[in-house]
């Protein structure tokens, strides 16, 4: 287990990785990324049981993430490298022609640690209540996560299965919504108005869990409550910033797909600590 | 020409029922859901026998789909069904990404496809269905021909590993082929054999192109007849071989002209190289209306009569 303090260094780490990702890109999705950060360190760093070594699609006999906000494909290629899954140089090929690491991620070339492709939104809440299902089948007592976001929240299909998975007692699975109050046409209340989604979860049968996003004492007693088996799916509502870390980021939906030039990349990763070496 | 004999109408969605069935008896991986269309899929003794592996999960598609491609994750072989335009039009970016793209074991069991749905009416007849499926790569479609073959391409779906389309039907048609004759996806079944026109067909449209050889040989045309059950992956070389020998091609199915069979087997005997005259007997571009199946496949020419005259006139 890490201690709350080395957890916000691998953040800071992840961070840094996502700014230069996108900016040698030059494009990609940094303000989401920053702002999910803090939740996929703990994680993958402290909350979920698997092993880069034994690891398949299938998950079996280990938790599971999907990542169904697929736009979060920084992030996701950061904490799976620093993690172990594959080398921290190939951060370096995002969205090149010829990488594995493809703008929205992709199975085709067995990058691993991505269980399935997502980009097209709504749809990793279901594709994870699957899984969840699979395993009570198969008598695996293993958890599946899966990471949306709050402007995601706007698609149907979710609530479809807030639905099924109520309906079927997915206790083991925990659904995580990154709650930064910013889509793409800009601030969430005034693109569609979400309103109370713990309301709305609660009513869908869900036990609703929030937290502070960027918290670790708050995220790991979210997640710790997550993990009680009462019938009932979990939702942690994690209450966070866009573009969290980086100032000229932070709480506007101007950097939900913009990337940063070098001399914006140089400014942010200024405000981001090398923690375990660039890479 | 060689004789097929009618054992007693039935419907290809019974077929695919008792597939599955036997399918969830000779592998407990096999798992199915319905999105309250049970009964309609024919999924009760499924779900009576195997009520473990039966998933109810609503009037919701979209998660239905996705849930299948989870449950293909964790090792299982998910047949997830409903009606053909719920199936493919209603869910098409579920599937494009969670089944076709994320390549998952996932089975789409699609009832009620074409314009014999009948009396509901152009809501609910898809006749676009073929071409949404052939269009995504690595998509296996498969269009059995009756009951028998509709048990045996189901069993064949369950055992292959990748994504399938599996498209049947709902009213009671004449059931011919061997019951015991195992089906091979990617093969076209050459029913009659014959020298003077090839027809070529799919699903419920096989049973008519007999008939219309029947016609045929009674003025003294010869013709081939190939049910086309695989629709993707196409076999060109069969078809070409066919064609080459009789230089005349009708193609009839239970779908529209865009993106149809009609379309795949001109583009393979173009790609093969083959000069052939080709008549296509189709719904063209337009969508169903309320009727019987039986007067909509006559309005339609989805006959043996409009196939032999449309071979007669090459």
């Amino acid at each position: 287990m890490k201690t709350n303090r080395e957890l916000a260094a691998i953040a800071s780490q992840l961070r840094r990785d996502i700014v230069r990702m996108v900016s040698a890109a030059g494009s990609g999705h940094p303000g989401g990324s920053l702002s999910s950060a803090d939740i996929l360190t703990a994680l993958y760093f402290n909350v979920m049981e698997h092993s880069p070594a034994t690891w398949t699609r299938s998950a079996a006999g280990q938790d599971a993430f999907f990542l169904s906000a697929g736009h979060l494909a920084p992030l996701y290629y950061a904490v799976l490298a620093r993690a172990g899954y594959f080398p921290v140089s190939e951060l370096g090929t995002l969205r090149r022609f010829g990488s594995r690491l493809q703008g929205h991620p992709s199975v085709t070339d067995g990058l691993p640690g991505v269980h399935r492709a997502s980009g097209s939104l709504g749809q990793g809440l279901a594709a994870a209540a699957g899984l969840a299902l699979g395993k009570k089948m198969d008598g695996d007592s293993h958890t599946v996560y899966a990471l949306c976001g709050d402007g995601e929240s706007e698609e149907g299909e979710i609530w479809e299965t807030a639905l099924f998975a109520a309906h079927h007692g997915l206790d083991n699975l925990v659904g995580m919504t990154d709650v930064n109050h910013q889509q793409i046409d800009g601030r969430v209340e005034d693109v569609a108005g979400l309103e109370n989604l713990s309301e709305k979860w609660l009513a869908f049968g869900w036990d609703v869990i929030c937290a502070d996003g960027h918290d670790f004492a708050s995220i790991l007693d979210a997640f710790k409550l997550a993990g009680k088996r009462d019938g009932k799916p979990k939702m942690i509502l994690f209450e966070t910033v866009m573009g969290k870390g980086v100032d000229f980021m932070e709480g506007t939906h101007e950097w939900h797909g913009k990337a940063p030039n070098a001399e914006l990349a140089a400014r942010a990763l200024a405000q981001l600590d090398e923690t375990l070496g660039d890479y | 020409m060689k004789e097929y004999i009618d054992t007693g109408k039935k419907d290809t969605r019974s077929g695919f029922g008792a597939g599955l069935l036997e399918a969830g008896r000779r592998d407990n991986r096999v798992v199915a859901l319905a999105a309250d269309l049970k009964g309609s899929l024919k999924m009760n003794a499924f779900a009576a026998e195997f009520p473990e592996r039966f998933v109810e999960c609503g009037i919701a598609e979209a998660n239905m789909v996705g849930v299948a491609a989870g449950l293909a994750l964790s090792g299982k072989v998910p047949f997830c069904g409903s009606f053909a335009e719920f199936i493919t039009g209603r869910v098409y970016d579920q599937i494009r990404q969670e089944v076709a793209y994320s390549r998952t074991n996932v089975k789409l069991a699609s009832s009620h496809a074409g314009i014999t749905l009948g009396e509901d009416g152009a809501t609910h007849q898809t006749m676009e269905d073929i071409a949404l499926m052939r269009a995504l790569p690595g998509m296996t479609v498969l269009v059995p021909c009756d009951y028998n073959q509709t048990v045996q391409a189901t069993l064949a779906a369950a055992e292959f590993d990748g994504p399938v389309y599996l498209r049947f039907g709902r009213p009671a048609v004449p059931n011919f082929t061997n019951p015991s004759e195992p089906f091979e996806i990617g093969k076209v079944y050459k029913l009659n054999e014959g020298g003077d026109v090839t027809l070529m067909a799919c699903g419920h449209t096989v049973w008519e192109a007999l008939e219309a050889a029947r016609l045929l040989e009674a003025k003294g045309i010869y013709a081939e007849v190939l049910n086309i059950a695989t629709v993707k992956p196409l076999d060109s070389i069969a078809l070409a071989a066919s064609a080459a020998k009789t230089g005349k091609v009708v193609v009839c199915e239970e779908h529209n002209a865009a993106g149809g069979l009609g379309e795949a087997v001109a583009a393979a005997l173009a790609q093969e190289g083959i000069c052939a005259k080709i008549r296509f007997i189709n719904g063209g571009d337009r969508f169903g209306r309320s009727g019987s199946p039986a007067e909509l496949m006559a309005d339609y020419g989805f006959t043996a009569a409009n196939i032999a005259a449309a071979a007669s006139a090459l």
